[in-house]
């Protein structure tokens, strides 16, 4: 089983200079993955050709590519995020038709190399290149804007950790086109993941990607604690924060302390695979079920990293649409601190079945109930957030609606599956399956798209057209009920995870109805792609000059939409913790005069070049093209090092400027 | 308990009762009384929770439609944001729910631990004093599930089967993979890994042939990797047992050793007879001559150990 | 200092919502420092109690008490700690303003470090050499894990005690550079923590087995 391994361990002159890789690493016997890559092709060259002949490259480069400002870094995030989900989609889907097809004599379109290559692809692209793109695009954005900061802790910082996870990103979509994608579900558990039962460069690219995004994740999380806890404006302690502002905080705290146990089980990972060391083997006294501990220890704060932020964006919009003063702030807070410090207490629950003890499990199984009480708190402070409220139907608020019902669905199959004997029937089963989309979706999905829509007009300065967005919410929502639901039922009919094909004909229908949820979906999400480009269009109609159009409450709404470069000319003072609502209850005027020179960071292009370093070196590594391997790291580390050596970093934007940007805002105003 | 088999007629009612007719829920009413209690447990944890979640979907919609802002009759409090009264109840109720289902749950596991002997045979019948739980040793290998009948002597593969009311004990591992092996009629699942054993105890309640299957992704075979589980009565048992012995051949290291190899959709194999040991070197992984069992390269660190800390 | 602008508020009251001049953002960079090392020390967590879980399979191969030589591994550890005491000495040079002072301690600190590091190979040399590589058994795949990490990151610490004597040199000791200082010198202290860990549980109870 390992001759693929030995063999590029001989000493073949080609295999020196390009280790595994050659022609047949592309998998031009593939129907599908030709058609995909023909038109990916065509649609980059395309793509390439229009940059090149509108001359926006020099202006990508230098606004964008380097640029070290939080809120462009933002977006970049949000757009890698929404490309990203396209793939991840297009994996959805697939599997969807594959299973809803796949019955009897029918062996489906799918052969189970490329089935098995798509829900791991699928599992890994949602969870680390969609969700976390998008919650830490969200936290870029606002999060210095509701604090009144200039820019987070540290900048280029920012802008490498970007990279890198698109560096990361690169990795997984070449791994569609030179090579494959693991076999092995989303958390790649040995021993399966052992190189003697999968010795293909799958699981190379399954780790590569995420140890080189891990590294911009980790480094991002770092920051904004530091940006949180230090650049808060004058007079916002700790209980005058935005919620939003506090759920980042619990996020970037569960990153840095949850990220490295990744990066360090991947490494041992790595190890057994590349230098045959015995952390997870069957023999030789590895022990399997230690990965799969410390992989849960990531794994479960981690779907709380994805979650802690929505729960920050739906406050914030509860609050904003009815008019009214976020329903106890404090429990909100303690709810979240609390989840943090709980959601470390509860990775157990993912392998009941791995055989330990009742009073563990049930331990455990308890810890987990605990968290839904916060949770369940949460929900009913932006219940009576909207008692007493005067709300507005604008489409933020109805993404809110779905995710309040859709979500406690969620939770409570959740708790479900929390019970450790109901847990043995149900545990890898399609249950399981719906219950984890339920509040993903239901979740993180939805409060991204509200997201989206309550902040748009700050980011571009106009807003997104309602129509479509209506329409996308109510795709999106129903879809997602027959995507999912049948799910629920297919679980409780025994049917588990994974399996390729069926012979149960009573079982098809459910995954007819669950393809048509999909395909529902993916008209949701269309609706969304044509809602930004109708925006764009409608924009002079949409436009929205106050930088306030919803009425906002925190600090970012106290701006121009988009926000200068510098964010504030004046630091804000801070007095409650809806700031800007008080200073409009205040009557507060901008100040036409009195500006400064303002202090920021100068743009570089170094964390581009480290990150593209690293996308080689992880290539090298993937394919065992050592040379390019050593030549790579060497490179990063003298770039680092070169980069050390710029003291520079960076300028003062001069009054004469402040103050051509303030009268124009002024101007706007009047 | 009938409220899970009324499960399947009742959830129907609010999605699409048209298809279900065909409706099927083997978790919510199995014919083994280990899984029928897991499907009781499904049942009273929902139940319990609807207790808490309908409130709320319903106060949702409510407060959506009472306090949308066309509704100029409706109280406007904008600066109402605290009672201490409404946080209380809001952190007590469910509170309370979690402390019922974390009692529900303490109990119930330590009741359905997969390791602990049977007591009982169903709702009614204890196990009888005399009767010893039949063994059954499953290895999970690729991709195909082998079974050991030690105090009958024989083996199979991709087929097992067990006499109807007869407490059963599942010892389990795995050559390479890690599986789950899970029959859905007769009790939750149980991770089959190499190099260790896990345990699972259960009973058959009703005859009848059932599908059993690995319920954990072991790579390229893992959707054909499933088998009969036959529950038969102690003479259909009986006969079955006489036709693996009649009609199977011997399981010798050469035959395992052609047996291990990776291989999909394999057919249904019956042992007469078994090479010694057989079960017990798959599990310490010294199938092959000269390779020494993990269990005995534990016992001699051991020894080591209490030279050393003798001295 | 910054003044503060003083609003005229609609209902009567005066609150200040703006800071006139320039406000100071307070520098987090140690901070930061110290939340990544923490999360550094997280990496550790994870060897350390990979280390506890298979540091008895032997496999059938050697123990720590066949292979650890304790005199070696003390001088090892003399080493590393004394070359925390001289980069407290660079600091306190620098806190004197010493520019000379600070980069003679510092490079004292590397010479030791190296000391270390060569020690550290020929250790691994020898038991690799003597058949107890990391691929013997899951308790020698822990320990070169560990302790290899471990001596990775004194490695990245040399180098960047390198690259800081350069910039030291070049620009003397201005704030940057000051601040450097200071997070090298919270990594150094910290690896010497984690030796502490290393040589407790690591050597000195695993060569009890």
């Amino acid at each position: 089983m390992s001759s693929s391994f030995s063999s590029t361990t001989s000493s073949d002159p080609t295999s020196a200079v390009f280790g595994r890789l050659s022609w047949d690493s592309i998998p031009y016997h593939d129907p599908i993955i030709v058609g995909t890559f023909a038109v990916v092709a065509i649609g980059g060259v395309a793509l390439l050709a229009a940059l090149t002949k509108y001359k926006v490259w020099g202006y990508l480069w230098k606004e964008w590519f380097t640029s070290i400002d939080h809120k462009k870094i933002g977006v970049m995030y949000m757009v890698l995020g929404i490309i990203m989900l396209l793939r991840g989609f297009a994996d959805a889907i697939m599997m969807r038709l594959h299973q809803a097809m796949a019955f009897g004599e029918n062996m489906g379109y799918l052969p189970p190399d490329h089935y098995d290559q798509i829900f791991t692809a699928h599992g890994v692209i949602m969870i680390f290149f969609v969700a976390m793109p998008f919650v830490v695009g969200l936290m870029n954005y606002i999060v210095p804007l509701q604090i009144g900061a200039r820019d987070v802790a540290f900048p280029f910082l920012n802008n490498f950790s970007f990279w890198m996870t698109a560096s990361g990103a690169v990795l997984i979509m070449l791994s569609l086109f030179v090579g494959e994608f693991a076999k092995s579900g989303w958390l790649a558990y040995p021993p399966l993941t052992g190189i003697l039962q999968s010795p293909g460069v799958g699981v190379d690219y399954y780790i590569w990607a995420l140890q080189i995004a891990g590294v911009g994740t980790l480094l991002s999380g770092v920051n904004f604690v530091v940006t949180i806890v230090k650049m808060r404006a004058p007079g916002m302690t700790m209980m005058k924060m935005p919620v939003f502002t506090w759920t980042a905080l619990c996020t970037n705290i569960l990153i840095v302390a949850s990220f490295p146990i990744l990066t360090a089980v991947l490494a041992m990972l790595s190890l057994d695979r590349y230098l045959d060391m015995h952390f997870f083997t069957n023999d030789m006294g590895g022990n399997a079920m230690m990965y799969i501990n410390l992989i849960w220890i990531w794994g479960h704060p981690e779907v709380y990293i994805l979650i802690l932020p929505i729960f920050g964006v739906f406050s914030e919009i509860v609050s904003t649409y009815s008019g009214k003063r976020l329903f106890g702030y404090s429990s909100m807070v303690y709810a979240t601190v609390v989840i943090t410090i709980l959601s470390y207490l509860v990775w157990l629950h993912h392998f009941f079945t791995m055989g330990s003890g009742p009073t563990v499990n049930s331990f455990f199984g308890i810890t987990t109930m605990i968290i839904s009480i916060p949770t369940g708190a949460k929900i009913f402070n932006w219940l009576f957030t909207m008692y007493r409220g005067r709300i507005q139907f604008d489409v933020p608020m109805l993404w809110t609606i779905g995710f309040m019902v859709t979500f406690v669905i969620g939770g409570m199959t959740g708790v479900m599956l929390a019970v450790p004997p109901a847990d043995f029937v149900l545990h890898n089963s399609l249950f399981l399956i719906a219950h984890f989309h339920n509040v993903i979706i239901g979740g993180v999905v939805f409060g991204v798209f509200a997201a989206i829509a309550y902040w748009y007009p700050k980011v571009t300065g106009y807003k997104l057209d309602p129509f479509w967005g209506k329409a996308s919410f109510w795709c999106w929502l129903i879809g997602f009920y027959l995507a999912f639901m049948p799910l629920y039922v297919l679980g409780l009919m025994g049917v588990t995870r994974r399996v390729s094909h069926f012979e149960d004909a009573s079982l098809q229908i459910w995954f007819q109805i669950a393809a048509v949820g999909a395909v529902l979906i993916g008209i949701g999400i269309a609706c969304f792609l044509i809602q930004l480009y109708v925006s764009y269009k409608k924009r002079d109609q949409l436009r929205d000059e106050t930088g306030d159009p919803w009425n906002g409450r925190t600090l970012e709404w106290s701006t121009s939409s988009p926000p200068p470069q510098y964010n504030f000319a004046f630091t804000p003072r801070v007095h409650d913790n809806d700031a800007w609502w008080q200073m409009k209850q205040h009557g507060y005027k901008a100040p036409r005069e009195g500006f400064t020179p303002i202090h920021m960071p100068k743009n570089t292009a170094a964390g581009l070049v480290l990150s593209g370093l690293s996308t080689v070196f992880g290539f090298a590594m993937i394919w065992y093209i050592w040379w390019l391997a050593g030549l790579s790291f060497a490179a990063l580390v003298i770039c680092t090092i070169i980069h050390t050596f710029n003291y520079k970093r960076d300028y003062y934007i001069p009054v004469e400027e402040v103050e051509k940007v303030e009268r124009q805002r002024a101007e706007v105003l009047a | 308990m009938s409220t899970s088999r009324n499960l399947c007629k009742l959830l129907p009612t609010s999605a699409l009762a048209a298809t279900l007719a065909g409706c099927d829920m083997v978790v919510m009413s199995p014919s083994g009384d280990i899984a029928r209690q897991q499907a009781d447990l499904i049942i009273w944890s929902t139940l319990l929770m609807l207790i808490i979640i309908v409130p709320v979907i319903l106060l949702i919609f409510l407060f959506a439609w009472r306090y949308r802002a066309s509704n100029r009759e409706a109280t406007y409090k904008p600066d109402w944001d605290h009672s201490t009264t409404l946080e209380l109840v809001i952190w007590a109720a469910p509170l309370a729910i979690i402390i019922a289902l974390g009692a529900l749950t303490w109990v119930s596991t330590h009741k359905l631990d997969p390791y602990r002997p049977l007591d009982r045979i169903d709702e009614e019948r204890l196990v009888p004093e005399h009767v010893e739980h039949m063994v059954v040793e499953v290895v999970a290998m690729d991709w195909k599930w082998l079974f050991f009948y030690p105090e009958l002597g024989i083996a199979t593969v991709n087929e097992m089967a067990a006499p109807v009311d007869r407490p059963l004990q599942f010892k389990i591992t795995a050559t390479t993979m890690m599986n789950a092996f899970y029959i859905p009629e007769l009790a939750g699942m149980i991770y089959a890994m190499g190099g260790m054993e896990t345990q699972l105890h259960a009973v058959i309640n009703e005859e009848g042939t059932f599908e059993g299957f690995s319920a954990n992704y072991s790579g390229e075979g893992f959707s054909q990797m499933r088998f009969d589980f036959l529950g038969l009565s102690e003479g259909d048992f009986a006969q079955w047992v006489e036709r693996v012995k009649s009609q199977g051949s011997p399981l010798s290291h050469s035959v395992y050793k052609a047996l291990e190899k990776p291989s999909i959709d394999d057919p249904v194999r019956y042992y007469s007879e078994v090479m010694p040991g057989l079960y017990d070197a798959i599990l310490n992984r010294c199938v092959d001559p000269g390779e020494v069992c993990m269990k005995d390269l534990m016992k001699s660190h051991h020894h080591h150990h209490g030279e050393g800390a003798g001295e | 200092m910054s003044n503060t602008a003083t609003i005229p508020a609609g209902n009567g009251d005066k609150l200040d919502f703006l800071v006139r001049g320039e406000h100071h953002v307070p520098q987090g960079t140690l901070l930061g420092f110290w939340i990544y090392l923490m999360s550094d020390c997280l990496i550790f967590a994870a060897l350390f109690a990979t280390y506890g879980v298979l540091s008895l399979n032997f496999a059938g191969g050697p123990t720590g008490g066949d292979l650890f030589d304790l005199k070696l591994v003390a001088l090892n550890t003399a080493f590393l700690l004394i070359s925390s005491i001289t980069y407290g000495f660079a600091v306190l040079k620098m806190q004197m303003n010493s520019l000379r002072g600070t980069i003679g301690w510092l490079a004292v600190t590397g010479v030791f470090g190296l000391a270390f590091l060569a020690v550290e190979l020929y250790e691994f040399y020898h038991m690799i050499h003597l058949g107890a590589g990391p691929q013997r058994s899951g308790f020698l795949t822990a320990f070169f894990a560990l302790v290899g990490t471990h001596g990775l990151h004194v490695t990245f610490g040399c180098i960047w005690l390198v690259t800081l004597l350069l910039q030291l040199r070049k620009h003397g000791l201005i704030q940057a550079n000051r601040r450097r200082v200071f997070c090298l010198s919270m990594f150094w202290h910290f690896l010497d923590v984690i030796w502490i860990g290393v040589f407790t549980y690591v050597y000195l109870m695993g060569s009890m087995i």
